[in-house]
């Protein structure tokens, strides 16, 4: 498998560090309620199609990676740096 | 009360020179990371410019030469290596010393690419790899630090403290394929 | 025999080998197979559950009887492919699966068994008495099948691993796969041209056709010349395309000659993962048996390989050699096999409506329905419109199609499409992206048709490169049209084989039907069939029309059975190469590594560091006696300890606080430059992440500590805060855990140590409990820390790395004129423990804050990492499992980490547990055990006396609850 890094290009899987859905960018505020916590911190999809999570580029540039990717076909579709795509949640 | 006495990354290990190929340490000098504050790149690549005659590098570049050099690092910061950092940068930079933190090697001789490709998944073909490319990758599950300085030399990096492994898996492999060779 | 004048062997270098302790001769360019062939060895194998005489079947890497074992004691290996295997000058191999010899097999009486023996039968036979199973019925079974075995012993041999890039990856160079690499190649591309063979031109090598009026096999050498004088290509002889997998990544296993593998350093084997814009699979098809009575004797063989036999390595199979099959590969085997001078007594035609030009006896519409012989071929019964006839003959050279090597373009799930007018599977495009099929692979027979698919299947992939094909016309070959009438077995009686290698036969399979394995998948597991390490390359088309035929279904209808990687059976050794040994991880070394190997202290593993577990003294015999030395040491006087290993991290920015007051559960904001803090951090689900402290070197400037373990994990969550939580801050963060050799230096004399090296004096005023700063020792710049992990009075100096060898030597002489001297974990253990420390045998991520008796380190005054969750009435219930202190007051003193807690009186069971413990150690300070424990509402039970079991090592003592700090409760040593 292999991911492209904004930075790097595309590179072996084996330099990245696996974390979870990309929910994870979107933090909900302390008072936002019990559910909204119970679904940033537990609640995933298990999609067999298109689905979005987090990459770490740790044996190489150290940037957090959005990478869209589909789980069935496993092309990798789109990768974004986690800071840009926050930024555009902001 | 003695002095306190200098020992480099690969003290007793470096260097060896197995067939055509020769693994050196190299005294880098100085090494600091350099790491723009936030909106300061432009005016950070001028001053390194002014100070050390070179500009910050884009992703995946070195830029200088041999004794006064900055490649690119990582994500948010390069790696001067050389000179002591002009006190002129810290206004655009953060800058951490980073002397000590790495062991620098230089890899060199015909098959230098080949004693690579056994240790790191990079594509280090040399029209994408040229001389002043560098790169941030995997050598055998260590953290590295790799770029063409030559034809058919590269400087490799790892943290200190994996010198040895460095020296054993770099050596392995420079004896694999010089036996290849014959 | 050897046949003179033709063939690719060299004559002049003869080579000398052995075969189940006999010794022959050979040429260099021979397989074991040809070799054995040329010396009339027909019976090379036994059969893995009948134990049936076995010989020779393929010339490929499909070969599935001819498996041998190579080398003795730890460097033998088993189930080599004698077809493949290279000859070499003092090859010794044997045959396997025989008792007590190839020719006298005493499990031979399976065969006789036959009728109990077929699909199924371990499922059926082996039910009663059940305890049986495990003690007879398995190990019999174990020691009966099988094939070849391994030693036992470590591997000696060397495997590696490397990887390759290339814009297109050709796989296969025969006709098709050559004029592919050729075109790209001439368009510029950077090409990788892999073949497992030992030369390239596939079929070419092994026919006598020729292309451009060239016989075949020089014509391929020619164009190989030419790509191999190309800077942009580069040629992988005997290197098998083993997988397809994502991203552009093949998997593909290189064996090295004899000659290079046994150079000092040389690998055996290399495992390629190689990555390509794009591929061409020119993979080439493998002829398929026909399955009539006992067709598997020595002596039947495939015709294209009897072609192979005789004109590549010279050799014919067989002096009186019958033909039998349903394509024109038998005719093309009798004519070459007649200009060869042998005897061709009977070429059998299947198809009705055939015509023979060749000037033998002829069979048109003729089938082969038994064969006999004792250990190898001697006649053949031949099924004719006007009875049975039967021809002596000692090879029969069969073919029943050709079936295209489709497996890599189902590696990625994909299935093939049957396509009726070759009988035969062919690849979809698409199934594994950016790879095309070309010849003989794509269902393209003729040699013209391999060689312009092959330009087809590089233009493809050179648009897709977004590179223009260079001009490259096809060269000129046969082109016969393919004519197949389809034969999968012949009717009769008796058992015709399918599959070869796991005893699978059209009985068999049948049978599956009957009993309702009707799913082509089920029908596989019941009978093994394609089970085997040939993966069925021979008979799963065979085994799949048997199936079809017998559940009335057409061959698509039916299905097919996945192919997965790898391709061939490729060694563990070779794919996992250089993960043994100190190969495995990488090794971490501290500065002081070699002075405290110096002092003779045992390391032990931390993560990838290597540290120091104690330094004996002399006279020490036992762990315990230095570990309580040293303990006594600190307490006393004055220890050294490398604590480098710890994660340090620099912060720096004009946001640095304001991370770290996200980051951590207590205020960082707050504290003073020049000082240090103890921070927890937290997980985002409340549980407790890390500990340590940090320390404010300046206005923006910070240094994180964590802990050993968390070092790597703490820096990817640091990064993960600031790029996908808060890039907006201006902060930068670079580990400089390898650039500080750092030591602790702990006990009342600690600070007379330091002062005879620092060249400002420290005072308890000018440098109190928690100060941090700068400090010079000889002019070299140090950063200096007063923090403790051992509860006494204590500091950590840091100096560039450089230096570490030296100031460590330097503080352990020193301390040992102040009663002191170096200490190492399990002292670091005791220590901590005593003074109630957390490692993470507590911070095990299960444990919260309020678990901890931290809870009021959560400030309320703002947001953190965690805070949120940890607030869950689940995670502060009075309840929970919290830290406390054990101490022994039963008979037995000792205690024990892992053990469980149980109220006095309730029986040691699960559902009565109070509770664990994390963390045990014989206190020298104290004079006894004592231990870290979570226990239910813990905090209020102290001095309650419960029960700690340990299941594991037999232990039940009783235990006092007591504060988790156990000495200097105030903590006044530290601040002295």
């Amino acid at each position: 498998m292999r991911i492209i890094c904004p930075h790097c290009g595309a590179r072996d899987r084996r330099e990245f560090t696996y974390q979870g859905d990309a929910v994870a960018l979107e933090r909900p505020a302390p008072d936002a309620g019990g559910a909204a916590w119970d679904d940033y911190l537990h609640n995933r999809e298990n999609p067999a199609g298109v689905t979005r999570d987090l990459w770490y580029h740790e044996q190489g540039c150290g940037a957090w990676l959005v990478v869209t990717r589909n789980t069935v076909t496993h092309a990798v579709l789109t990768t974004d740096l986690a800071a840009t795509v926050r930024e555009g949640l902001a | 009360m003695a002095d306190l006495t200098a020992k480099t990354p690969c003290a007793g290990l470096l260097p060896l020179s197995i067939g055509t190929l020769t693994l050196t340490e190299v005294d880098p000098g100085h090494m600091t990371a350099v790491a723009p504050l936030k909106g300061q790149t432009s005016a950070l690549s001028e001053a390194l410019k002014t100070a050390h005659g070179m500009a910050l590098p884009a992703p995946n570049r070195a830029t200088g030469k041999d004794g006064a050099r900055t490649i690119w690092f990582g994500h948010a910061h390069s790696l001067l290596i050389g000179p002591a950092p002009d006190p002129s940068l810290a206004q655009y930079a953060a800058l951490t010393d980073q002397s000590d933190a790495w062991a620098v090697v230089r890899l060199e001789g015909p098959g230098a690419a080949d004693v690579l490709a056994r240790l790191t998944p990079l594509d280090l073909r040399a029209p994408q790899f040229k001389r002043g490319h560098t790169a941030r990758t995997d050598l055998m599950h260590m953290m590295a630090s790799i770029t063409r300085t030559g034809p058919q030399a590269f400087q490799i990096m790892v943290f200190r403290s994996m010198a040895h492994t460095l020296v054993h898996d770099l050596k392995t492999a420079i004896e694999a394929v010089t036996a290849r060779a014959g | 025999m050897r046949l003179d004048g033709k063939g690719q062997i060299d004559r002049n270098s003869p080579v000398s080998f052995s075969f189940d302790g006999r010794r022959y001769q050979g040429f260099a360019g021979d397989t074991l197979a040809s070799a054995l062939l040329a010396h009339d060895v027909r019976l090379v194998a036994r059969s893995f559950k009948y134990h049936r005489p076995r010989g020779v079947l393929t010339a490929g890497s499909e070969e599935p009887n001819a498996l041998v074992t190579v080398g003795q004691g730890a460097a033998q290996d088993p189930n080599i492919r004698a077809t493949t295997l290279e000859l070499f000058d003092g090859l010794e191999a044997r045959s396997q699966n025989r008792w007590p010899s190839l020719e006298w097999d005493l499990l031979a009486l399976n065969d006789l068994g036959a009728p109990f023996l077929g699909a199924g039968f371990y499922y059926k036979t082996f039910m009663w008495p059940r305890a049986f199973w495990e003690k007879l019925y398995e190990p019999v079974i174990r020691r009966a099948a099988g094939l070849g075995a391994l030693s036992g012993q470590h591997n000696a041999d060397t495997y590696e691993r490397a990887h390759a890039h290339c814009d297109l990856l050709v796989i296969g160079a025969g006709p098709a796969g050559l004029m592919a690499a050729k075109l790209a190649a001439d368009s510029g591309a950077d090409v990788i041209l892999c073949d497992e063979d030992t030369r390239t031109g596939g079929r070419l090598n092994a026919d006598t056709q020729e292309i451009d009026g060239l016989p075949g096999a020089l014509w391929a050498e020619e164009i190989t010349a030419e790509l191999a004088a190309m800077e942009n290509v580069r040629i992988m002889t005997r290197t098998t395309v083993t997988g397809a997998y994502d991203g552009g990544t093949y998997g593909a296993l290189e064996r090295l000659p004899h000659a290079v593998a046994s150079r000092k350093g040389a690998p055996k084997e290399t495992f390629w993962r190689i990555v390509a814009g794009q591929a061409v699979l020119a993979a080439g098809a493998l002829e398929r048996p026909v399955a009539f009575r006992n067709n598997d004797r020595p002596g039947i063989m495939m015709a294209s390989a009897v072609r192979a036999y005789v004109n590549r390595w010279a050799v014919s199979p067989g002096r009186a050699v019958t033909l039998f099959g349903n394509t024109d590969s038998i005719h093309r085997t009798a004519a070459d096999l007649i200009d060869a001078g042998v005897h061709v007594a009977a070429l059998i035609d299947a198809r009705p409506d055939a015509t023979c030009d060749l000037d033998l006896r002829f069979y048109p519409g003729g089938q082969v329905c038994d064969s006999a012989g004792r250990k190898g071929l001697e006649a053949i019964s031949i099924a004719t419109p006007s009875g049975i006839d039967k021809i002596q003959t000692d090879c029969l050279a069969m073919s029943g199609g050709w079936n295209p090597s489709v497996h890599l373009t189902c590696h990625m799930n994909g299935r093939p499409v049957w396509n009726p007018e070759i009988a035969a599977f062919v690849p979809q495009p698409g199934m594994v992206p950016g790879l095309t099929a070309a010849g003989a692979c794509n269902g393209q027979f003729s040699t013209h048709q391999c060689l312009t698919d092959g330009l087809t299947a590089a233009t493809t992939a050179l648009q897709a490169l977004g590179r223009r094909a260079a001009a490259l016309k096809s060269p000129r070959a046969e082109d016969t049209p393919y004519a197949i009438t389809p034969l999968w077995s012949v009717p009769g009686k008796g058992r015709a084989w399918l599959d070869f290698q796991n005893d699978v036969t059209v009985k068999d399979v049948k049978q599956a039907a009957t009993e309702n394995f009707r799913s082509v998948e089920h029908m596989k597991r019941y009978t093994t069939q394609g089970m085997a390490t040939d993966q069925g390359k021979s008979s799963n088309t065979a085994a799949l029309a048997v199936l079809a035929d017998a559940t009335g279904r057409s061959i698509p209808g039916t299905g097919t059975t996945t192919f997965r990687p790898p391709y061939v059976p490729t060694a563990i050794a070779a794919m996992g190469a250089h993960a043994q040994g100190t190969g495995f991880a990488p090794q971490r070394f501290t500065t002081s590594h070699r002075a405290s190997l110096d002092a003779g202290a045992p390391m032990i593993e931390a993560g990838l560091w290597y540290r120091p577990s104690v330094f004996p003294a002399p006279g020490e015999t036992h762990w315990r006696q230095s570990c309580d030395r040293e303990v006594g040491m600190v307490r006393n006087a004055v220890g050294v300890c490398d604590v480098s290993t710890l994660g340090k991290i620099d912060i720096q920015g004009p946001d640095a606080a304001k991370l770290l007051d996200f980051v951590y559960t207590n205020r960082f904001s707050s504290l003073k430059p020049g000082r240090c803090r103890y921070g927890l951090m937290l997980r985002e689900d409340g549980h407790v992440m890390d500990d340590g402290t940090t320390a404010r070197l300046g206005e923006h400037h910070y240094v994180m500590t964590t802990t050993t373990a968390a070092a790597a994990q703490v820096m990817r969550h640091l990064e993960f805060t600031h790029q996908a939580l808060h890039p907006e801050w201006d902060v930068s963060l670079i580990s400089v855990t390898e650039q500080w050799a750092q030591f602790a230096v702990a006990g009342p004399k600690s600070r007379d140590l330091l002062n005879g090296l620092l060249d400002k004096p420290l005072s308890n005023d000018n440098f109190p409990f928690m100060a941090c700063g700068p400090a010079s020792i000889k002019g070299t710049k140090a950063r200096l820390f007063r923090i403790s992990f051992s509860g006494e009075q204590a500091y950590e100096i840091a100096v560039p790395a450089r230096f570490g060898d030296s100031l460590f030597r330097q503080l352990v002489a020193r301390a040992e004129t102040l009663d002191g001297g170096a200490y190492g974990m399990e002292a670091l253990n005791v220590l901590r423990i005593e003074k109630g420390f957390l490692t993470h045998a507590e911070l095990h991520g299960r444990t919260t804050a309020f678990d901890l008796g931290m809870a009021r380190m959560i400030s309320d005054a703002k947001d953190c990492i965690g805070k949120t969750a940890a607030q869950r009435p689940g995670l502060t219930d009075p309840d929970r499992e919290q830290l406390v202190g054990l101490k022994p007051v039963g008979a037995i003193k000792q205690l024990t980490a892992g053990a469980h807690l149980f109220t006095a009186g309730d029986a040691p069971t699960r559902e009565n547990a109070q509770g664990y413990v994390t963390s045990v150690a014989f206190s020298p300070t104290l004079g006894h055990f004592m231990g870290l424990a979570f226990v239910q509402r813990g905090p209020a039970r102290l001095g309650e006396v419960i029960t700690l079991v340990d299941h594991l090592r037999g232990i039940t003592t009783r235990v006092e609850i007591c504060d988790p700090v156990f000495f200097d409760q105030d903590g006044g040593r530290a601040r002295g």
